[in-house]
């Protein structure tokens, strides 16, 4: 398969960036898209041209370091599917693909595809942890939960912390990624201790960074490549009430 | 830069969509007297002689006149804020807005504010006698507020514009409604499908009620 690619390129973080135009060809339908750019990569390198820098580890799908915007949608066109597990095959063969990085202020490009995400890292420590002494290792039947509120807590531990949901939101918005983060402690025993403070704390700090406002367009949970639901952004807004009224 | 000014983020959106449910409430209220004039002007005249005469309606207008000003005001500076949080946009942005209309819920807000200030230039600022020559009078010497109506919905072009209004109205409150409910946690899976179906019934069931009348009058069908 061959390819026109629209890449942005950006020496460094103060350098203004521009769109660069890029042509592969034989690529395989079964590669992988960061495959591709790997192949891409390979050709400038033997050119002596500066290889694109994009961020990538597992390849897995479920590291949440690859970060692309793909024709418009994070992550690509595919639903719930990182980067790294979109193949060609579902691209048009000659088709122009643009790749742009994530777009949100406190995600500043460090370099061509890689953004400075750092600030999910900072409303983690706000409160996205259990401080509580847990002890020694409690028999797994001690605390009983029931199942559905087990997966739901589980469901939002799905979370793998790309950004596609800000990425996505037309606002830049971080309250899919906190939701899931207040949730999947909230939902569980263990969790609901340090419920209060917690949300307090998690959205105080997604404010300070200046991610956007939620105005409820949904697009979060189309895009996140691991379906996380925005039943979760109610529920924070729930405990967040319950929070500041309590 | 920060997004604290004016509250915390969750604390402008539940003061927005307290607001918001507030104003949709008065739009029944609205949309009831309104429908007065489709039955007769004497029942008209008598719904709309009672809100401007009873006590109570004449001090919640106040209410209301706030209601308005607090969700405009926090309408744009979430906005603001908004558009701060994302100083470059995408080269290529697919619609992905699962509420469609959540997309120009800024740009239908604004139209419909400039509507709001020319409705009230209309009939309300008429009726107090700050504008305009005042309100005609029946038969009987009191105030005909339905021929005042009856009057400007003559014009087609007011017409028109009354209606393309009141269908940008209907988006609004397509979204509006139940992002009201998501913005105050009341989103289960049980009943969110019943709460999304209600926003869209309520926001055409408004539109088409509030934009039947000007046309059953303007081609005298009432």
């Amino acid at each position: 398969m061959n390819f026109k690619l629209k890449i942005w390129r950006q020496a460094s973080p103060n350098d203004k960036g521009q769109f660069v135009d890029y042509e592969v060809h034989d690529i395989s339908s079964d590669a992988s898209f960061l495959e591709m750019i790997d192949i891409l990569n390979d050709e400038l390198v033997e050119k002596g041209e500066d290889p694109i820098a994009f961020d990538h580890d597992c390849r897995e799908g479920i590291c949440g370091m690859c970060s692309m915007f793909i024709n418009g949608h994070p992550h690509g066109p595919e639903a719930a599917t990182t980067t790294c597990q979109l193949h060609m095959r579902k691209f048009k063969d000659g088709e122009t693909i643009v790749i742009e990085p994530w777009r949100a202020r406190p995600f500043p490009v460090i370099k061509d595809l890689i953004v400075d995400r750092s600030a999910f890292d900072e409303i983690i420590r706000a409160g996205g942890f259990i401080s509580v002494t847990t002890g020694g290792v409690p028999d797994a039947n001690a605390i009983p939960i029931k199942k559905e509120v087990a997966d739901l807590a589980m469901d939002a531990a799905a979370c793998i912390g790309c950004g596609a949901c800000v990425a996505a939101c037309k606002n830049a918005s971080a309250m899919l990624f906190v939701s899931a983060k207040v949730s999947q402690f909230a939902l569980l025993p263990q969790g609901k201790v340090e419920a209060k403070d917690r949300v307090k704390s998690m959205v105080a700090k997604m404010d300070e960074l200046g991610f956007g406002n939620c105005t409820n367009t949904y697009a979060c949970e189309a895009e996140c490549p691991k379906e996380i639901s925005i039943t979760n952004i109610a529920r924070m807004n729930r405990q967040f009430i319950g929070a500041k009224l309590g | 830069m920060s997004n604290k000014p004016f509250y915390s983020s969750i604390t402008k959106k539940i003061i927005m969509s307290l607001m918001g449910l507030f104003l949709i409430t008065f739009l029944v209220v609205h949309l009831t007297l309104n429908s007065f004039l489709l039955f007769s002007n004497d029942l008209f005249n008598a719904g709309a002689h009672f809100m401007g005469t009873d006590p109570f309606i004449q001090a919640f207008q106040w209410v209301l006149f706030a209601g308005f000003a607090i969700h405009i005001f926090y309408g744009i500076v979430l906005q603001i804020q908004n558009w701060i949080s994302r100083p470059k946009g995408y080269k290529r942005r697919a619609f992905m807005e699962q509420s469609p209309f959540s997309k120009y819920m800024i740009y239908t807000g604004l139209l419909i504010f400039i509507f709001l200030i020319i409705h009230l230039g209309n009939f309300f600022f008429v009726k107090m006698g700050w504008i305009g020559n005042g309100v005609p009078l029946t038969s009987n010497g009191e105030e005909n507020m339905a021929e005042l109506v009856r009057n400007l919905f003559q014009h087609g072009g007011y017409v028109a514009f009354y209606v393309i209004m009141f269908i940008l109205m209907g988006f609004h409150l397509d979204h509006a409604f139940q992002s009201a409910f998501q913005t105050l946690g009341l989103n289960h899976k049980t009943y969110w499908g019943f709460i999304k179906g209600l926003s869209r019934a309520y926001a055409i069931v408004i539109t088409i009620g509030f934009v039947i009348i000007p046309l059953f009058i303007y081609f005298k069908i009432v």
